[in-house]
Order: C-alpha cells, then sequence, then structure tokens
C-alpha cells in the first residue's frame, strides 16, 4: 500500500508522542509507585456493621506518623465524617459500602476511590499539607447523594 | 429519474427522515434538559421543590448521548449505505429497525421521567431501577441491530453483484461502523438481559456489582468510538465535497475503520481505574490499546488536512492560512463540520489524560470528565451531526434550507458554547469539583468555596448551546414546512485524490477484520473476568435510593 511520505513522518511523530507519554505513566508507576486503588480484598455488603474493622470505622495509628483510616459510605454519609491528623502523616484508608456505589475522593490529593458494594478499596496518602480538606462522594447514590460528604483536618 | 425510480428514492428518503428527526427531536428535548441542570448546578436559579437534578441528568443523559447519537448515526449509515449502493430494496427491516428502537426510547422516557429510573445514563448496579426502563434500553439495542442487518444485507447483495469490485466506502465505513457497534453492543446487552432486568423483577437475590460495571464499560468505551465512527463517515466521505476536493486516500480510510473496528473495545478498563477487584496489570493493559486507537485518529488529522491542503493548490493557494481561508466557512454544513473538527483536537488530548492507568487519579469522576465528552460527543460528534444534517436533509426533501444564515449562526454558537462550557469544566475539574452533583456547595468547606464563578461560566456555555440548539429545531422543522421543493435529491461522495493509489484486497473484507476484533476483545477481557469469576465478591441486594 502506499504511503505518502509525510504521512509516514506524521504517523512516526504520533506515535513515538504515545509511547513517551506511556514511558512516563510506566516510570510513575514503577519508580513513583503512583498506581490506582485496586483493593482486592471482598466482604458481604449485608454484614458491615458486624465485620471488623468496620464495624468500629475511625482511625487507628499504626506506627510513628503512620494511621489506618477505615471508612464506610452508605447513603448519605460517610462514617466517620470528620477526621483529625497531624500533618506530614501518611493514611492508608480502606472503605467499602454497603448499599450502592458511592465515590470516595479528597480533591488536592490523589485519593480516588469507587467504592464498591462488596469490596474494599485503598488508596495511601501522605499530608504534608496543613488544612481542610474535603472528602467528597463523587458517584452518584441517590437523592441525598450532594449531601454526603465529610472533612479531614490536618493540623 | 424515472417515476418509478424517483419513488423508491422518496421512500428510502422518508426512512432516513424519520431517523434523523427522532434523533432531532431527542436533541432539542435533551438540551433543554441539559439547561436546566447547568443553571441548577451555579446556583443561579432557585429551584422549585419538584425540581428533581438527578433525574433531568438522567433524561440529558440518555436522550444525548444514547437516543439522539444513535438515531443519527442509524439515519446516517442508511442513507450513506442507500445511495452509495442504489437498487431496489425492500425498507422492511429499516423500519422495523426504527419502531424497535421509538418503542425502546419511549418505554425507557416514560420509566425516567415517571421517577422510576433515576439511575443515570450508566445505570450503575446495586441503584434497582424499573425493569421496563431495562427493558427499554435493551430494546432501543435491538432496534440498531435491525438497521445493523439492514446495512449488512445490502453489503452482501453488492459483494455477490459486484464481483472483483470494491465496496463503495461510504458503505464500507457504515458497515464497519455498525459490526464494531453489534461487537461492543453484546456487552450492556448481556449485562441487562442476563442480570439487570431478573434482578429488577425480583428473580434473583443480588447481584454481581463489578461483573456489570465490566460488562457496561466493555460497551461503555466502544459506544464513544460509534459517536466517533459516525462523524468519520462524514468526514471521509461527505466533507469534501463542500469544497469540491478529494478525499486524501480510499485505502487509508479503509486502514482507519479497520483499526477503529479492531480497538474500540479492548480499552474499557479505561474507565474503572479506580475501582476495586481489576488488576492494577490489566488497568495498564488497557491504557496502551487505548493510546493504540489514538492512531487512527492522528490517520483522520492527517487525512482531513492533506484533503484540505490539495484542494487549496489547485487553486493556487499555498500554507496554513490561506488553506484555512480557501475553506468554504460560509457554508453551515462545512462550518459546522470544521468546528468539530477544531473541538476534537481538544477532546483528543483530554482523553490520553482520562486514558492515562495514574493520571486519571486526578480527574476521575471530577466534572473535567464532562468538559471531556462534551468536547467529544458534544462537540466532533454532535457539531458533525448537525452540520451534516445541514447538508443531508435538502437531499432527503428536495427543499432548501430554512434558513442558510440561521444554520451559520447555530453552528458558530455552538462552537462558542462548547468552547466556553467546557472550558470552566475543565479548569473546575482540577479544582476538585464532582460531576453528577445537584449542589456543589458542601457548606464552603475547604476547597468548594473557590468554585463557583467556575459554575457560572458553565451556565453561561450552557445558556449560549441551548440558544443554538433551538435554532438547530428553527432550522430542522423550518426547512421542513416553510420553503419550496428546489433542491435536487442526489447525493455524491468524495472520490479519491490522485495520490491515493490502488486500495489492497485485504482493507476492502470487513467480516474477517470483525472477527479478529471479536478475538482481541475477548483477549483484553478474559483476563480481568476469569478473575472476577474466580473471586466473585458477594452479591449485592440493590436498592432504590431516590
Amino acid at each position: 500500500m502506499h504511503v505518502h511520505r509525510y504521512e509516514r513522518i506524521w504517523i512516526a511523530f504520533g506515535v513515538i508522542m504515545l509511547v513517551v507519554f506511556l514511558s512516563a505513566i510506566a516510570f510513575a508507576s514503577v519508580a513513583d509507585n503512583i498506581n490506582p486503588p485496586s483493593g482486592m480484598q471482598t466482604i458481604d455488603p449485608t454484614k458491615v456493621a458486624q465485620t471488623p474493622p468496620f464495624d468500629h470505622p475511625g482511625l487507628r495509628k499504626i506506627g510513628d506518623g503512620r494511621y489506618e483510616a477505615y471508612y464506610v459510605a452508605q447513603v448519605f454519609q460517610f462514617t466517620p465524617s470528620d477526621l483529625k491528623i497531624p500533618v506530614n502523616s501518611t493514611v492508608s484508608f480502606y472503605v467499602t459500602s454497603p448499599d450502592v456505589v458511592h465515590g470516595f475522593f479528597i480533591p488536592n490529593t490523589d485519593v480516588n476511590m469507587m467504592v464498591i458494594p462488596g469490596w474494599v478499596n485503598t488508596s495511601t496518602h501522605t499530608f504534608t499539607k496543613r488544612g481542610t480538606y474535603l472528602l467528597i462522594c463523587h458517584e452518584y447514590c441517590g437523592i441525598g447523594h450532594q449531601n454526603m460528604f465529610g472533612k479531614i483536618e490536618v493540623q | 429519474m424515472s417515476l418509478a425510480a424517483e419513488r423508491s428514492l422518496r421512500a428510502e428518503n422518508r426512512l432516513v427522515i424519520a431517523h434523523v428527526y427522532a434523533g432531532t427531536v431527542a436533541f432539542v428535548l435533551g438540551a433543554l434538559f441539559g439547561l436546566l441542570q447547568a443553571f441548577s448546578r451555579a446556583d443561579a436559579i432557585s429551584a422549585p421543590p419538584w425540581f428533581d437534578y438527578y433525574r433531568i441528568l438522567t433524561t440529558h443523559g440518555v436522550l444525548m448521548a444514547l437516543v439522539f447519537t444513535t438515531f443519527f448515526i442509524t439515519g446516517l449509515s442508511t442513507f450513506v449505505t442507500y445511495r452509495s449502493i442504489p437498487r431496489e430494496r425492500s425498507l422492511a427491516l429499516g423500519w422495523i429497525g426504527w419502531v424497535v428502537m421509538l418503542v425502546g426510547t419511549l418505554m425507557a422516557a416514560y420509566e425516567i421521567l415517571a421517577g422510576n429510573a433515576t439511575v443515570l445514563y450508566t445505570f450503575y448496579a446495586p441503584l434497582k431501577a424499573s425493569p421496563w426502563f431495562y427493558i427499554g434500553a435493551a430494546l432501543l439495542v435491538v432496534g440498531t441491530w435491525v438497521v445493523a442487518t439492514d446495512i449488512f444485507a445490502n453489503v452482501i447483495w453488492w459483494r455477490r453483484n459486484h464481483r472483483g469490485e470494491k465496496l463503495p466506502l461510504p458503505a464500507f465505513c457504515a458497515a464497519t461502523t455498525f459490526l464494531m457497534w453489534w461487537i461492543a453492543t453484546l456487552g450492556v446487552a448481556t449485562e441487562v438481559l442476563v442480570f439487570l432486568v431478573p434482578w429488577s423483577f425480583g428473580w434473583t437475590s443480588g447481584i454481581n456489582v463489578m461483573l456489570s460495571r465490566l460488562l457496561f464499560w466493555y460497551f461503555g468505551h466502544p459506544l464513544v468510538y460509534f459517536w466517533i465512527m459516525g462523524a468519520y463517515i462524514a468526514w471521509y466521505n461527505i466533507v469534501p465535497t463542500y469544497y469540491k476536493g478529494k478525499l486524501f486516500s480510499d485505502s487509508l480510510t479503509r486502514l482507519t475503520f479497520i483499526m477503529l473496528l479492531l480497538l474500540s473495545t479492548p480499552v474499557g478498563i479505561h474507565h474503572q481505574f479506580m475501582e476495586p477487584g481489576i488488576a492494577d496489570r490489566w488497568k495498564m493493559l488497557h491504557t496502551v490499546l487505548t493510546y493504540g486507537v489514538a492512531v487512527p485518529s492522528f490517520l483522520t488529522a492527517f487525512a482531513i488536512f492533506a484533503s484540505f491542503e490539495l484542494k487549496a493548490r489547485t487553486l493556487g493557494k499555498f500554507g496554513f492560512w490561506a488553506t484555512a481561508r480557501s475553506l468554504p466557512w460560509d457554508n453551515p454544513a462545512f462550518a459546522a463540520t470544521g468546528y468539530a473538527m477544531l473541538l476534537f483536537i481538544l477532546g483528543g488530548f483530554g482523553g490520553l489524560v482520562n486514558a492515562s492507568y495514574n493520571m486519571d487519579m486526578l480527574v476521575h469522576n471530577t466534572i473535567w470528565i464532562v468538559g471531556h465528552f462534551h468536547v467529544t460527543v458534544g462537540g466532533p460528534a454532535a457539531l458533525t451531526f448537525l452540520g451534516t444534517a445541514y447538508w443531508m436533509i435538502p437531499k432527503l426533501t428536495g427543499r432548501e434550507l430554512w434558513s442558510k444564515s440561521w444554520a451559520l449562526w447555530q453552528a458558530r454558537l455552538w462552537f462558542v458554547g462548547m468552547l466556553v462550557m467546557s472550558m470552566a469544566m475543565h479548569l473546575v475539574g482540577l479544582l476538585g469539583e464532582p460531576r453528577r452533583t445537584a449542589s456543589v456547595d458542601y457548606l464552603g468547606t475547604g476547597i468548594a468555596q473557590t468554585w463557583a464563578p467556575y459554575n457560572l461560566m458553565a451556565a453561561a456555555g450552557g445558556t449560549i448551546l441551548f440558544v443554538s440548539a433551538m435554532m438547530f429545531a428553527v432550522v430542522a422543522i423550518g426547512t421542513l414546512v416553510a420553503n419550496r421543493k428546489t433542491q435536487p435529491m442526489d447525493a455524491e461522495f468524495s472520490e479519491p485524490s490522485e495520490i491515493s493509489g490502488p486500495t489492497p484486497r485485504s482493507l476492502d473484507t470487513i467480516w474477517r477484520w470483525g472477527v479478529v476484533a471479536l478475538v482481541l476483545a475477548l483477549l483484553a477481557y478474559a483476563g480481568p473476568l476469569a478473575e472476577l469469576i474466580h473471586n466473585p465478591g458477594y452479591l449485592a441486594p440493590g436498592m432504590r435510593t431516590w
């Protein structure tokens, strides 16, 4: 098949650009360990309130400046709704839902998860700046979806 | 034209008109619901107590993304197939398809407006809608299968009666588009018929949520390419005729459509990067494949600009601006499509961000995504469809467009409105504003207090878009009722340029590439599907939360 020389150059340019972009993604994944949340743990959505640790959601200190935060996302609130953590803490969030699909998103961070009933999703972030962070449900979950948010105070 | 030939042409035209105008009604209503949303979100109106943002949002999404686009693509594809394969034919399949699509649409629309299906156009389980909503959606898809069968039947007729000849390019593009669509809709049909319908009737007690989402997005992203392929049918086969130019290359056009057939489906997991239950390696695989599907769009960008330039050179115009100025920007059909192409440059690059495995964490489910799909389906696809309607309606009705200047301003306003609205959405999305949310006030907590000006800007863009949509309605209806029949009804499609060269036989086959496409889709999904079957998690009973 005849392909014009200019077109060959253009296709080569496009493909090289894509390869450069993909390399950047792969580098961020491998070298900086920036990967999407892919929790593999399952949980019976009808028994969330009886299943540890989600029977007592909240913050657990697991080491120096290291925390685990267990959240239940359900129509139309997060439990816990407010969290206070010291600055420079590294927090691993674990979240599940007993009812429908919710979102778990903290703007200005890379904590961005879908919360699927039957599954526990997880994401880790180090909070290096003081201030009030907003936690929002960013997947439509019903009539009160817009009221479903929480706060994280980094002190 | 003989009397009999003219009669059968008019009968074919009536079928296409039915498709295109059903799409137009969906588009105009969809635009109205879009306006209400934009104002409500910007807090620019105090909504009455009965106002239900999510019901309006569901209606807007279903009408625009599923109904308008689908009816337009079935209409356009039927038109280009019939006109490029002229023969005596039965229109039965075309009409049956249209009726089934319409019945499905009306069922789904009734359930949404009655408040029984406020589940948005993605209808994510375990939000449990009325079974009749799911059945309506399934009928819309089944109707498109009937239309696809009609297109395939015409292609098979051509192959039998024109041995050794190339399939006419418009029919090739339409058939490839609908073969891709057929492969893709297997996912949503399985989701709806096997899982959602029995579950919503109460025949099964729970639903595997992740499996339903995997099946949905197996369909959901190729849906996007269905829109784009619909637009590309016009860009390659029709647009060059607006400036009396040539198609850059016959074989590269076929290659583009074959690549889209192959690569549109095995990419859906890039909508599911933030979900549990799908391992990182599958997310990375779908990132790479999604980048692959950018290649046919690069080919298209080259082919379009090359066709512009070839024509400009014959007029003695050289260079970028001279070429740009030589194009018929005063022809509404061209202007609309030209603006559509410009919007796609923004949409394409935004799409590379969203498809990026880890960068997507910054934008997933923010209103950036909404900005993105408004400069893809709302720009390149929708504006191409409107522009193509300006070309097609005179050929369907024999009537002159009423009026050319309204049509021209409609296209300009849509372009400006879309730029303003999507720019606002992209920017505030980066600041973290979520999509699909009735009010983004959050009591002024943290970053939420910075969002309001962008929402006003989006509402301003939305208002311009609404005015533009109403102008389209005036032109579409005005042409039917106001003007005299003066226009010739014959349609010509673009011919390949001298540079084009002969087309290899391998690029004039469709079914074999379809088999390859199906195998690729199965390979890309075998891993995550096997893992979800091996580790299915628990079934969710589901509920109605609205």
